[in-house]
């Protein structure tokens, strides 16, 4: 049984060590990972066999050619593969060329009492999750940033292996590649959060929520619509955006649908601030009012600072 | 140009209950829709054949209810519509549901641009696009946001993380839409009435050539359990004379959370 990592994003492909690592040491096995940048370093960080392969600018025909090769090599019984957006098109590429199961967006990864790998991840919605295996002799499984922790890197012994596979020409090309504005703010690790929905009219309101925020120390975040229709910023919460786990998370104008609130499942106390009273978010908060955000969110940032 | 939409009919999830001990969604007899983002594949489809012409098929495996499903399609503009429905490939894995996909697209010959969704919202699974593509031997462009073709070739817009990226592929190749991408049209009543009269075809796994044994044994991924987590909140609902006096009694209560 050995386990196959990579990720294009050096830190998550770390994180998927850190599990890689635990499993296999339960059942005596072996990691192997996919260099991205420096060898050395996934040693260090758990794995047994660095395969350093010349992958270039990420394109989802080579990835996979590589990927494939590195099957070949190793013969894993899971591949485990960083679900980013690009991780999500090269996972079930590469598990139709093996004509094997995959499982994506995993929250949890386990072993059943057979050796078979277990894993948790959100079916209809997000409402609900679903305890999945698979029979197929390999595995190819996603999983997203930070459900694992890396490793304390530390000195260990490894092979760093150069991995040699057919060059493809993508068909696919490239014309422009436009960058997106990246705010710095890590919503997952935020504890306190207030989100915004298509509750607001104009992006120029959203500076309504400053002062709140101040109060209550918070990063600012919102829906799906706001981010990308709208693009006011530049991350959302959801089941296609970011899970966060604040003590507080206050929705302003927010409707509440299943995708949003996968997102914010694990939060301590969810507050909502939506004028029409049968939104579906007021039943999924600890508390409610059911108000107009232009008025409720400056009494309320008001009201806060006398009270603390 | 002849475009294929993957189109899956899915349980209305606003209206899922859950079994009182297991906590499992009861799917059975709720209202089945086609997958939003299917439907923004679909409405991609119509807009490139507004531009450039050819010729629309939507493709679903489902069951008997698919066929009333899909008339939404065939009342958006989709030109004709095949149904994957056979009783024993009712539960199947993302992998071999997209061998039988992939036969019927060999069965339905030319196409040009085969369209689906980035996910279909209740396996959440985003697979079936570069399953199809890989078996098929084409490219794929996945999270779509904008797309045009000419020549051959489309040109399309992705939507990732940190860039938009601007790519160009030749025919035929697999995209997959997000939401993002438009907003799908209300047919007109007219419209609805006349998509009984486009030809549906219906396909069981004898019509596509196919072994049920065979594609039931690539199904590999099995759901051992399935549960809502419990979340319980408070439900307070604040109710004050005036905004101010709501505010504050929410203040409060904050204050008294410990959060700040
Ligand atoms: C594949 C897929 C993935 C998705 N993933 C996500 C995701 O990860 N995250 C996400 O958020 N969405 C996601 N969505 C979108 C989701 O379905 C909803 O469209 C979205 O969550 C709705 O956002 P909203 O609550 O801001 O807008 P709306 O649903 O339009 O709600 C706006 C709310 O604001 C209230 N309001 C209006 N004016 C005021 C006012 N003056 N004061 C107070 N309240 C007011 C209204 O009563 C309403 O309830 C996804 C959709 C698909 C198809
Ligand atoms: N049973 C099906 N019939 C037709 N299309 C499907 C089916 N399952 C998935 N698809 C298509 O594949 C896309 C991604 O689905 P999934 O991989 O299940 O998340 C969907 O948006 C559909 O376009």
């Amino acid at each position: 049984m050995t386990y196959l990592v990579y990720s294009e994003d050096r830190e998550l492909a770390f994180q998927l060590l850190g599990k890689a690592r635990e499993l296999a040491d339960k059942t005596g096995s072996s990691v192997a990972a996919i260099v991205v940048g420096e060898s050395q370093e996934y040693v260090k960080q758990g794995a047994d066999k660095a395969l350093k392969a010349d992958l270039g600018e990420f394109n989802v025909e080579t990835v996979k050619e590589a990927l494939l090769e590195a099957v070949k090599m190793t013969e894993p019984s899971v591949i485990m593969i960083g679900a980013t957006k690009r991780g999500k098109e090269v996972a079930p590429r590469v598990a139709a060329a093996l004509g094997v199961g995959c499982m994506t967006e995993c929250s949890s990864v386990d072993l059943g009492e057979d050796g078979k790998i277990i894993v948790e991840r959100l079916t209809y919605g997000g409402s609900t999750v679903a305890k999945e295996t698979s029979t197929s002799t390999t595995t190819v499984i996603t999983v997203p940033s930070r459900s694992f922790e890396k490793l304390e890197p530390k000195e260990r012994t490894g092979e760093i292996i150069e991995l040699t596979f057919e060059a493809v020409k993508p068909r696919v090309k490239v014309l422009k590649r436009r960058e997106k504005p990246r705010s710095s703010v890590d919503l997952e690790s935020a504890p306190v959060i207030i989100s915004a929905g298509r509750g607001f009219k104009t992006q120029e309101d959203l500076k309504i929520l400053d002062e709140l925020a101040e109060v209550l120390g918070a990063q600012i975040s919102c829906t799906r619509p706001i981010s990308a229709d709208l693009g006011w910023m530049d991350q959302w919460v959801g089941i296609s955006g970011k899970k966060v786990k604040p003590s507080l998370y206050v929705a302003c104008g927010i409707s509440g649908t299943i995708q949003h609130v996968a997102g914010i499942r694990d939060s301590q106390i969810i507050v909502s601030i939506n004028n029409d009273e049968s939104a579906g978010i007021h039943g999924l908060s600890d508390y409610s009012i059911v108000g107009d955000l232009y008025e409720v969110i400056p009494a309320l940032a008001k009201a806060l600072k006398e009270a603390s | 140009m002849r475009q294929v939409v993957l189109l899956k009919d899915i349980p209305d999830l606003t209206e899922i209950k859950l079994h009182r001990e297991t906590r499992a969604p009861i799917v059975e007899g709720v209202k089945r829709r086609i997958s939003e983002v299917d439907k923004r594949a679909l409405e991609a489809a119509i807009q490139l054949k507004e531009a450039v012409g050819g010729e629309i098929v939507a493709l679903s495996m489902g069951d008997d209810k698919t066929k009333t499903a899909l008339l939404e399609a065939l009342a958006m503009g989709a030109d004709a519509v095949y149904i994957v429905n056979e009783p024993e490939f009712k539960c199947l894995d993302t992998n071999a549901t997209s061998k039988v996909l992939e036969a019927a697209l060999k069965q339905i010959g030319e196409y040009d641009l085969v369209l689906t969704g980035e996910m279909t919202l209740d396996s959440l699974s985003s697979q079936m696009g570069p399953r199809l593509a890989e078996l098929l031997g084409i490219p794929q462009i996945t999270y779509v946001k904008e797309i045009t073709a000419e020549n051959g070739k489309v040109k399309a817009v992705r939507d990732l993380e940190d860039v938009d990226e601007v790519v160009e592929a030749p025919l035929p190749v697999v995209v997959s839409v997000v939401r993002e991408i438009n907003e799908p049209r209300i047919p007109a009543l007219m419209k609805i009435m006349r998509a009984k009269k486009k030809p549906q075809t219906v396909w069981d796994a004898a019509a596509l050539g196919l072994d049920v044994e065979e594609i039931k044994a690539q199904s590999y991924v099995k759901i051992t359990n399935l549960a809502a987590p419990k979340v319980e909140r408070k439900q307070i609902k604040i109710e004050a004379d005036s905004i101010e006096e709501a505010a504050k009694k929410l203040a409060e209560a904050i204050v008294s959370e410990g959060i700040m």
